[in-house]
């Protein structure tokens, strides 16, 4: 579709325009030493010149001021991902799923005055985009279509942006997900140094590019875009070919199987805090728990004071129920009455790591891992899941090496 | 054409009563034993579609009951009386007393039914077994209930039964009509008991299966209880030469929406509270019986 030029003074107008379609756009910041999302009015919030330096249980921003000796300004999308992910714009959080009032004929039950904003996410990465394609899967595709994720899911616009270097914990290219964004966006930048590629994926997309109206800078021809687009690309590809870390492919995962009693297992759980940090920031893990609350909502409780809106209370109200993330690490997670199934880290852990790489091949058609590897960065012991699954799979990939070349590895 | 959107234009929800509660009365409570009740309920709805959404239900399923402020929790249906769904519940945690302390035209919550059911009409023409164990085998009680108004539908019908004491088994009575008047063969076990009773034996439930009569090669196996316990018996059956195919069992998982979505079930690659409670056993065989999962 229609590819332009977006001279970086035009950002505004892409902010105009969508906002002038209804959109509130949430857009990249730096918060608290990290790269976050939340509603932002203007592209001078972008992180200018922030890139992050990761490692296994270390995320650190730092600023690349821009060097008059250097050829390279300040971009605002050298980093390559914070914490969030798109998740908790759709899956959120925190949601209240019902209410229930007294009336006089007795309790009656209803869903909340939910209304999905339209949102315009500007700054979503090719994994990003792979994870949102598995939380559709699961929500919206599934027996029971999750309601407040889908309508939200419909209201959401995608900004997204091609990586043009990886992190050292990127894994993407192994799971077959970045660096580019080839689907599921509606608008795609490509940054350059003066200004951006930009390209439209979808009809809303296209419009928007219409009316944004853009010319071409007689100093900066299409043609010279595509050659410095190419260049970048080729540096991208060098960049990914570069990605140090490897995911075992989706059928050497399929091996997994073979390693429910692994004594690798006992070895992660020495480490493992079961503090559930990997689940939080992982872009596709989707548990959560209800939590009930009485009183007369008047008083509302902790968990739903997302949701509650004062001057919308009925004083009838007498419970609600609301969903929240929850993470298979908790001691609670498996619990039945009075029993836990898994008491153990070290089974909470392979829980978590055979259902990511296994099981939700069985369920959803991939592996729901997408490379971004923000679960190995905000690790607080720095456990490294593309580590585990290839000293999982160590021998067994030997095997499958000997087998198929007849030399021992 | 795209839609200029606009914040009146904003999606609304659909009303999905899957999500959402539809109120149930309590009509009346019995009590079983000690900590043991079942609940009648009327539900409530003023749309008779939500009746017929409750009272269609298939054996082994289960609905979500919530108690207002204390919670919801998972509870197998027991059978559908005289318009009242029939719920039995082992008052354990703190959303089961709460439901245990109800009075009489108190109201609930009720999301279902959920999960699978026993294939009942698979097997036709077959000797049915059914092997439980311990307290409150509700979702093997409601089929083998239906199983004996339909006698005439299967062959042989045996009903396998352990508790640690013979004091323990619920529905005493019902035991005694499925033997007399059901014609059904009917075992129990007490595994602790030091005197034996007329018709009990001193053991475990899998003891019994050497005492079952039925064809082998003709059968269908109903499980339900600890799944030590179900362990046992598929190796006894397989020394018995019943195939695994035949047997069908029922688990409990933590189930906290019912609806495959919220993680907490997972047996492999399965959500039970969609996939299950009642799996073909094949199905899960690579992971059941593997503590952990």
């Amino acid at each position: 579709m229609r590819k332009q030029y977006l001279p970086k003074d035009s950002l505004p107008a892409l902010y105009e325009a969508l906002r002038k379609r209804g959109y509130k756009i949430i857009a990249p910041h730096v918060h608290d030493g990290a790269i976050v999302f939340s509603e932002q009015h203007s592209p001078d919030t972008l992180p200018w010149g922030w890139q992050e330096e990761t490692e296994p249980g270390r995320y650190q921003l730092q600023h690349t001021e821009r060097d008059n000796k250097s050829e390279n300004p300040a971009r605002a999308f050298a980093w390559n991902n914070g914490p969030q992910g798109i998740k908790p714009w759709l899956f959120k959080p925190k949601q209240e799923m019902w209410r229930a009032e007294e009336t006089e004929n007795g309790l009656r039950f209803r869903q909340p005055d939910y209304a999905a904003e339209p949102i315009a996410f500007i700054g979503a990465r090719a994994c990003d985009l792979a994870a949102l394609n598995l939380q559709d899967k699961h929500f919206i595709q599934g027996h029971y279509p999750d309601p407040f994720y889908s309508a939200q899911r419909q209201q959401l616009l995608l900004v997204a942006v091609n990586c043009q270097r990886s992190a050292s914990t990127c894994f993407c290219t192994s799971t077959g997900d970045g660096p580019e964004a080839l689907f599921g966006y509606d608008l795609l930048l490509d940054e350059l140094d003066e200004g951006f590629l930009i390209e439209a994926k979808s009809e809303v997309g296209d419009e928007i590019l219409v009316e944004l109206a853009l010319e071409l800078p007689l100093e900066l021809p299409l043609d010279a875009c595509e050659q410095s687009l190419l260049e970048q690309a080729e540096q991208q590809l060098q960049q990914a070919a570069q990605q140090q870390r490897k995911m075992p492919s989706d059928s050497e995962l399929r091996l997994l199987q073979n390693k429910l009693d692994d004594q690798r297992w006992h070895e992660i759980a020495e480490k493992c805090l079961a503090c559930g940090n990997c689940t939080l920031v992982c872009p596709t893990c989707f548990c959560s728990k209800q939590e009930s609350n009485s009183e007369k909502l008047g008083e509302v409780s902790l968990a739903s004071v997302q949701t509650f809106h004062p001057e919308q209370s009925d004083n009838n109200d007498v419970a609600s129920q609301v969903r929240v993330w929850d993470s298979c690490f908790s001691e609670q997670h498996s619990h039945i009455a009075g029993k836990n199934i898994r008491p153990e880290i070290s089974q909470r852990y392979r829980q978590w790591l055979l259902h990511k790489l296994l099981m939700w091949q069985e369920q959803f058609g991939r592996s729901g891992c997408v490379g971004c590897g923000r679960c190995i960065s905000w690790c607080p012991v720095g456990i490294d899941l593309v580590e585990e699954a290839n000293l999982l799979l160590r021998s067994e990939l030997d095997q499958a090496v000997e087998q198929a070349t007849g030399e021992r590895p | 054409m795209s839609v200029v959107l606009h914040t009146d234009h904003m999606v609304h929800l659909p009303k999905v009563a899957s999500f959402v509660p539809v109120p149930a009365r309590l009509i009346k409570k019995d009590q079983e034993s000690d900590g043991l009740y079942t609940l009648h309920l009327e539900i409530c709805s003023q749309q008779p579609e939500h009746i017929q959404q409750f009272a269609r239900f298939q054996f082994g399923q289960f609905n979500m009951l919530s108690i207002m402020g204390i919670g919801e929790i998972p509870i197998s249906i027991m059978g559908w009386q005289d318009g009242l769904l029939m719920h039995t519940i082992r008052s354990v945690g703190r959303v089961s007393e709460a439901l245990n302390n109800l009075q009489p035209g108190s109201q609930i919550g009720l999301r279902g039914p959920f999960g699978q059911g026993w294939p009942l009409t698979d097997f036709t023409g077959r000797d049915l077994i059914f092997i439980t164990a311990g307290l409150g085998c509700a979702p093997v009680v409601a089929a083998i209930n239906y199983a004996v108004a339909h006698k005439q539908q299967y062959r042989r019908i045996v009903i396998l039964q352990g508790v640690k004491h013979h004091q323990d088994l619920l529905w005493q009575s019902k035991y005694d009509e499925w033997r007399d008047k059901g014609d059904c063969q009917v075992l129990l076990a007490a595994s602790e008991e030091n005197k034996r009773k007329y018709h009990w034996r001193l053991g475990l439930v899998t003891e019994l299966l050497e005492l079952a009569e039925f064809d082998p090669s003709h059968c269908s196996v109903m499980m339900c209880g600890p799944e030590i316990m179900m362990l046992a018996a598929l190796k006894q059956l397989n020394k018995q030469q019943v195939d695994e195919s035949e047997v069908y069992l029922s688990l409990e998982r933590n189930f906290q929406c019912g609806l495959g979505s919220c993680g907490h079930c997972q047996l492999g690659p399965y959500f039970v509270c969609k996939d299950g409670p009642v799996f073909h056993y094949p199905q899960i065989k690579p992971w059941f019986g593997h503590t952990g999962f």
